[in-house]
């Protein structure tokens, strides 16, 4: 498993290093790894309080929409009216680049962590609340007709039945969550921020320290993999444990 | 349990502008298991759903209920052909669905009781994935005796399990629903001859009732009464065909 990881990133690294060495490129315009790796550690306490502020932002934008996701998605699910009203509102606010928004968000949320949360929440706000409602909307008709029989009210059955059997639906749209967060973080660092990954490389890139630039750009990478990997993990062991 | 209603179904039913079944007249005798016969796609689900009253895309003209005049709306059981146990509640939590759905109180001593009467005691912990065709069917009809309604409605129940599950599955079912209300939607002759007590043929466009074996249910699946019985009713459904 280790050894799945760790050989195509050492191939990476080499391929690099032996790219900077063929073709002799300045530093100024792709540092190598060992450069990179030296910066990293002269600056591990600048770019490990910045990464801090990036993964808090990223973590509190998908907690929030994961939240607001579930409850529009069931009450879209549960209620006609509801579906009417918001659906064209949702679908709308898919069609505009949420990365138009960024400097709105800015603007009325200012300069720290709530538009960059506001940002994370609003990218993945419609995967989530789509991918359960389609879920929800999808529970077989012979269930619902067994809870029926039953003399379950329209409640109980959405909670006992419907939510439970959409469950893969939600957590399908929450692994794509964490593919799509840190980008709406990342922007929203870009547009106005003084903290964050995203701030760190905008400032490095302004001052030429392009290895500096590269050593945050690594540790967002390796933030967003494992991001990506701790949820897709998360979703694949709930599924197993209760049995799908 | 309250007393065991008859049923009847009177009318026709249609989806869109195509007919499912022209007019018919069922009756269901109170507390005695009927069987309705009848080949694929001939509306015997649908009359059944009728009566379940789930059948929503079914336009139907006439009347369907029980005949002493009170709704059937909570006193209908419904066990179908595929199990609809839910994969992410235990074995137990599943017969106890319907108490959790009517915001009930569990009575989980019971639902092991009922568990441990179709066999399946020691099961309570697991999960449906982890169980056989035949035992998953085996919960569905333990959540179905949990339900305790007089009337039960059975939707070919048992005609995915292989010859010796069905064969006791057919046993074990008609001496736990002895006394209600049953109607039995089959496309199994040997089926029918096995439980009915009476037994009805559904074809395109009428619905005969057959002589059932006189010798009560379950009838044993190789006894001379069953086999004739299976051997009339298969050479009727040959001819309606």
């Amino acid at each position: 498993m280790a050894l799945r990881i760790l050989v195509p990133v050492l191939c990476a690294l080499a391929l690099w290093q032996a790219a900077i060495l063929a073709w002799d490129v300045p530093p100024y315009i792709l540092p190598g790894p060992l450069r990179v790796a030296r910066t990293f550690w002269s600056n591990r306490g600048l770019i490990l309080d910045n990464a801090l502020v990036t993964i808090v932002e990223v973590i509190a934008g998908i907690v929030l929409g994961a939240a607001l996701g579930w409850i529009s998605a069931v009450t879209l699910a549960i209620s006609p009216a509801a579906r009417l009203a918001l659906r064209p509102m949702l679908v709308f606010s898919q069609a505009l680049p949420v990365f138009a928004l960024a400097p709105i968000l800015t603007l009325w949320l200012g300069y720290g962590m709530a538009s960059k949360i506001a940002m994370a929440l609003l990218i993945i706000y419609f995967p989530i609340t789509s991918a359960f409602y389609d879920a929800l909307m999808r529970t077989p008709p012979e269930s619902l007709a067994l809870a029926r029989v039953m003399g379950a009210s329209r409640a109980r059955a959405m909670w006992h039945i419907r939510i439970p059997a959409a469950l893969p639906g939600f957590l399908s749209g929450l692994k794509l969550a964490a593919v799509y967060a840190p980008i709406g973080a990342i922007i929203g660092e870009w547009v106005g921020a003084s903290k964050g990954l995203g701030y760190l490389m905008l400032l490095a890139n302004g001052r030429a320290k392009i290895d500096l630039m590269f050593a945050a750009l690594l540790v967002l990478a390796i933030f967003t993999l494992a991001l990506h990997r701790a949820v897709d993990r998360g979703a694949d062991a709930i599924l197993e444990r209760r049995g799908t | 349990m309250t007393a065991p209603p008859s049923l009847f179904a009177r009318g026709s039913a249609r989806i869109g502008g195509a007919a499912v079944f022209g007019a018919l007249d069922l009756h269901v005798e109170a507390g005695r298991w009927t069987c309705l016969l009848g080949a694929s796609g001939v509306g015997k689900s649908t009359l059944l759903r009728w009566l379940a009253g789930t059948a929503d895309a079914v336009t139907f003209e006439g009347e369907a209920g029980a005949d002493d005049g009170r709704p059937l709306q909570g006193r209908v059981a419904l066990m179908a052909q595929t199990d609809l146990l839910m994969p992410w509640l235990s074995i137990l939590e599943n017969v106890l669905l319907g108490q959790r759905l009517r915001g009930l109180a569990a009575d989980r001593a019971q639902a092991r009781d009922i568990l441990s009467r179709v066999g399946l005691a020691g099961f309570e912990a697991r999960k449906p994935g982890a169980l056989s065709g035949g035992q998953r069917q085996r919960v569905a009809l333990a959540r179905t005796l949990m339900e305790d309604r007089p009337v039960v409605l059975l939707d070919e129940p048992f005609s995915a399990l292989d010859v010796a599950t069905r064969a006791r599955m057919q046993d074990l079912a008609a001496r736990a629903l002895h006394g209600r209300t049953v109607l039995h939607v089959t496309h199994d002759p040997a089926e029918a001859a096995r439980l009915g007590c009476r037994i009805m043929i559904l074809s395109r466009d009428r619905l005969d009732e057959v002589a059932a074996p006189a010798s009560p249910p379950p009838r044993p699946p190789d006894g001379e009464d069953v086999l004739a019985a299976t051997g009339r009713l298969t050479r009727l459904l040959l001819e309606a065909a």
